[in-house]
């Protein structure tokens, strides 16, 4: 092996969101930690101010954040019986790239899940028996609840700001947040941002049906902010070049805007970007692993460290841990093995209305800015009579007025070129607005992820390979809620509806539109079900780490990655508290 | 030099510099201290010398023609190409995007079982690449259906030879997917039309006056609270065309 580079305490794979956390939390307990990230240093200042993030064409439409596909992508079939083949240009698979990772250019949705979503399997046969699981036999408990997740949560909330305004503070309820939330310790470290028309158009049509609005908590800051690690933040401006794009005020929780301006001042940390990590290096008994392999202008180099944490972002995590030959390939006909296993993916769908009187003022947005109700998401509501599992977060959102991105949002049947379209577009760009629905996605046991035999990447590794459709239960509950979003959508007034109901059939990487991918080394108590202990340390080799949404066992009806960060702070203080004085399993399996 | 030209030289700048646009491989300590915008992060303004890809004049009096008609000159606004379309499209192939330099192309690459699996068919062709079999192929319907060249079709004729290709019911022979070709020029000529000025469409925002979108502002906490009320904001490019 060509460069061999001094030990570290930890190597930490990949410097997004979960990684960015992790360093943070273990270089101030003083240990040696090395990042490794495969893409170039991305700053504010340098990279995306004001003078340059404003540009669709080149942040939304060509994407120039993400993970190009040349570097490395993904391979898809929808069943076992066919032929996998590449994902060769931009689809819903959009992976983080750069120092920062896909959270320099999220969204900033920032949600807790539901008690109910880490305990699926024990709540539904307590409330409605075995049978209710029927054909969902690889739904499983995550390992820890709720109420374990707390603290981990609000100090991810802290790191990054949140705004946002609680609904449940240590179990009093209060009218105007989401009462279906988990008891929360305190509000949000940010007041709630702002309504658009749209916004209080859609909380006052499901106040008056009897549900329970309220502002989508946001990595979109309302106001300054000093965080825990003294990093000053500046408000949301509403400029909606948000998803997709950096943000230029300092106001969208990223790594850049909360973490590393302090964590690259400590003396014990080192990054090494452009630097892509091939695999970890076992050690001859193959218990444990010796730090990882890389490589960096195309020379190989190895980083020792006595533990490696992989955070990688879900589906690299997954791969990584396939290509060092760390746990067992799970195979759907025997059930056996368990990387790979439980993949799922997030049920969505949306519903469009044009209100022929209303000028909604588009462009005023933010990646997170909406209203939500969660009457109808995970077991907020009864399904004893229902033949499903699940539900979704039904959302009016404000989230761009990007023309580009919104050409084709015009009422069903106008033509998508000629004089028709222009006057189309001109008709509608101002009055059409949109519901979404962010649904529950549970793993089937065909569904799972494994390497390519055919396609690589550039450096001649193999691809992940993904084998995904949607499952009964899911589709069940898209159908649901899209009639549910549909009353409202109507009760507000929104004529010639268009609806997108996305499970309504076969899932492909192009039709869809979340980037929400979960799974496949996930966490929890029975090592014969999970590849993670419920500290995300690997069952196969105890010094290594795997942080992200690849933990999670079944997806809630939000966004992941208030999780990734909370679950990413949890394993990161059992490193530094427990394991690293005394290495070993953290758990008896 | 006003802010354009500034932006301009600077591109040019950067892009005449031989090294690769990343630096490499780099092993940081501390908050590198360089706080200036970044090269690979600087706007590039569309080039303004000319064609580069579209070189022959009859390939651009094609494309021209289709253009026309799927965003023609009307009471919405000026047409494709008056907007700047063309020069959008020559400048967007001549660099990574026409490129396909984010794309994966490795083969294998099985035509029906790709179509199947991701919806829609796919190529191992560039954008590029695409282009010039695409306009030739539409040339060559046009004498053969209609014995003229494709420019010279009247707009009825051309409209229906684009609603057969939306559908799929005219073939472009076996080389070019016609639905496939009709989609990629629908997106390209309305990204034109709706991007930033500086990449060469747009031009007097045309586009984003056809539908009310102010630009690359970045501030709307002053208008947040005016709900429902037209604005009228006057709409600002990155790179103001003073
Ligand atoms: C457009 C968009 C909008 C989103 N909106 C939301 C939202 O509103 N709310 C929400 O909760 N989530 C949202 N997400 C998802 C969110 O960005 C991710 O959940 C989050 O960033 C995951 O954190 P991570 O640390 O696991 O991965 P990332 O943040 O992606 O970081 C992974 C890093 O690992 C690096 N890496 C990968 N492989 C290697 C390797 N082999 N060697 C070295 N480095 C490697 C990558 O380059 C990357 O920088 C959105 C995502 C996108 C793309
Ligand atoms: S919407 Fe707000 S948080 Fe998002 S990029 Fe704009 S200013 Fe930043």
């Amino acid at each position: 092996m060509a460069k061999t580079l001094p030990k570290a305490d930890v190597v930490i794979v990949g410097m997004g969101w979960a990684g960015s956390v992790m360093a943070e939390e273990l270089t101030r307990a003083g240990l040696n930690v090395v990042g490794i990230e495969r893409g170039a240093w991305r700053d504010t200042s340098t990279d995306f101010p004001p003078a340059v993030d404003p540009d669709e064409l080149r942040w939304h439409t060509r994407r120039n954040m993400l993970q190009p596909m040349s570097v490395e992508t993904t391979t898809f079939r929808n069943r076992t019986d066919q032929t996998a083949a590449p994902v060769r240009n931009w689809s819903a698979f959009q992976y983080g790239w750069n120092v920062g990772g896909a959270g320099a250019h999220w969204a900033g949705m920032s949600w807790r899940f539901l008690e109910w979503d880490f305990q699926v399997a024990t709540k539904t046969r307590e409330r409605y028996g075995e049978e209710k699981l029927n054909g969902l036999e690889n739904v499983q408990d995550w390992g820890v609840t709720y109420k374990d997740m707390e603290p981990y949560y609000d100090r991810f909330e802290r790191i990054a700001g949140t705004s946002g305004y609680a609904g449940n503070i240590q179990g009093e309820k209060r009218p105007g947040g989401n009462i279906f939330e988990g008891p929360r310790k305190r509000d949000y470290p940010t007041p709630a941002l702002k309504d658009t028309h749209w916004m209080s158009m859609y909380r006052e049509t499901v106040n008056d049906m009897g549900y329970h609005p309220f502002t989508i908590p946001a990595g979109n800051i309302s106001q300054a902010y000093v965080n825990p690690l003294g990093v000053n933040m500046g408000p949301c401006t509403y400029c909606g070049f948000c998803d997709f794009h950096g943000c230029g005020n300092f106001s969208k929780s990223s790594p850049q805007a909360c973490i590393l301006p302090t964590l690259m001042r400590r003396p014990n940390f080192t990054l090494l970007t452009e630097t892509e990590v091939l695999h970890a290096v076992k050690h001859d008994d193959g218990k444990t692993a010796k730090g990882v392999k890389f490589i960096a202008n195309g020379e190989e180099g190895f980083q020792p460290a006595d533990v490696v944490c992989i955070t990688a972002y879900q589906m690299d995590n997954v791969r990584l841990m396939l290509l060092s030959g760390i746990g067992e390939q799970y195979d759907p006909q025997t059930r056996r093995g368990t990387i790979g296993r439980n993949y799922s993916y997030q049920t969505c769908s949306s519903v469009t209305g044009f209100f022929d009187n209303e000028r909604m003022n588009p462009f005023i947005g933010g990646g997170a800015l909406g209203v939500q109700i969660d009457d109808f998401n995970g077991d907020n509501f009864d399904h004893t009579d229902l033949d499903f599992i699940g539900g979704a977060g039904i959302m009016g959102y404000s989230t761009n007025g990007r023309p580009i991105q919104n050409m084709n949002g015009l009422r069903p049947g106008t033509k998508r070129w000629g004089s028709e379209w222009k006057a189309g577009y001109a008709r509608d760009y101002q009055t059409s607005a949109s519901i979404f629905c962010q649904g529950t996605s549970m793993p089937s046991r065909d569904v799972y992820l494994d390497l390519d035999p055919t396609y690589k990447d550039r450096h001649g590794q193999p691809l992940i390979r993904l084998t995904f459709d949607w499952n009964e239960n899911d589709k069940k509950m898209a159908n649901y809620v899209t009639d549910k979003a549909t009353e409202i959508m109507k009760r507000a007034g929104g004529k010639h509806l268009l609806t997108d109901n996305q499970a309504s059939r076969s899932w492909n990487p192009y039709m869809q539109h979340s980037s929400h991918t979960i799974g496949g080394a996930v966490m929890g108590a029975d090592p014969t079900t999970s590849a993670l202990n419920p500290y995300l340390q690997s069952w196969d080799a105890h010094n290594v780490f795997v942080v992200g949404a690849s933990a999670f066992p079944n997806n809630g009806g939000y966004n992941p990655t208030l999780t990734v960060g909370a679950l990413a702070v949890r394993a990161a203080q059992a490193i530094h508290q427990t394991y690293i004085n005394n290495p070993g399993p953290l758990v008896e399996a | 030099m006003n802010r354009r030209e500034a932006l301009r030289s600077l591109g040019a700048l950067t892009a005449s510099v031989t090294v690769a646009p990343y630096v490499g491989a780099n092993q940081l300590k501390n908050v590198p201290l360089e706080t200036a915008l970044s090269e690979d992060s600087l706007p590039r303004p569309a080039r303004v010398d000319g064609f580069s890809v579209l070189v022959e004049d009859s390939d651009r009096k094609t494309l021209a023609a289709a253009f026309d008609r799927l965003i023609p000159a009307d009471d919405y606004g000026p047409s494709a190409t008056e907007a700047g379309c063309l020069e959008f499209l020559d400048d967007q192939l001549a660099g990574d995007y026409g490129a396909g330099k984010a794309l994966y192309l490795q083969a294998p690459l099985k035509p029906e079982n790709e179509e199947a699996l991701m919806g829609s068919p796919q190529f191992l062709a560039t954008p590029k690449e695409r282009y010039a079999t695409g306009v030739k192929a539409l040339e060559a319907y046009a004498q053969k259906a209609h014995g003229k060249a494709f420019a010279d079709l009247s707009d009825d004729q051309i409209d229906e030879i684009l609603t057969g290709l939306e559908a799929g019911d005219i073939s472009l022979g076996d080389d070019v997917d016609g639905q496939a070709f009709f989609e990629l020029m629908l997106q390209n000529v309305r990204e034109g039309y709706l991007a930033d000025p500086m990449y060469g469409g747009n031009r007097g925002m045309a586009g984003w006056k056809m539908v009310g979108f102010p630009g690359a502002r970045y501030d709307y906490r002053p208008y947040i609270d005016r709900r429902g009320e037209d604005l009228g904001l006057i709409p600002v490019s990155l790179i103001p065309q003073d």
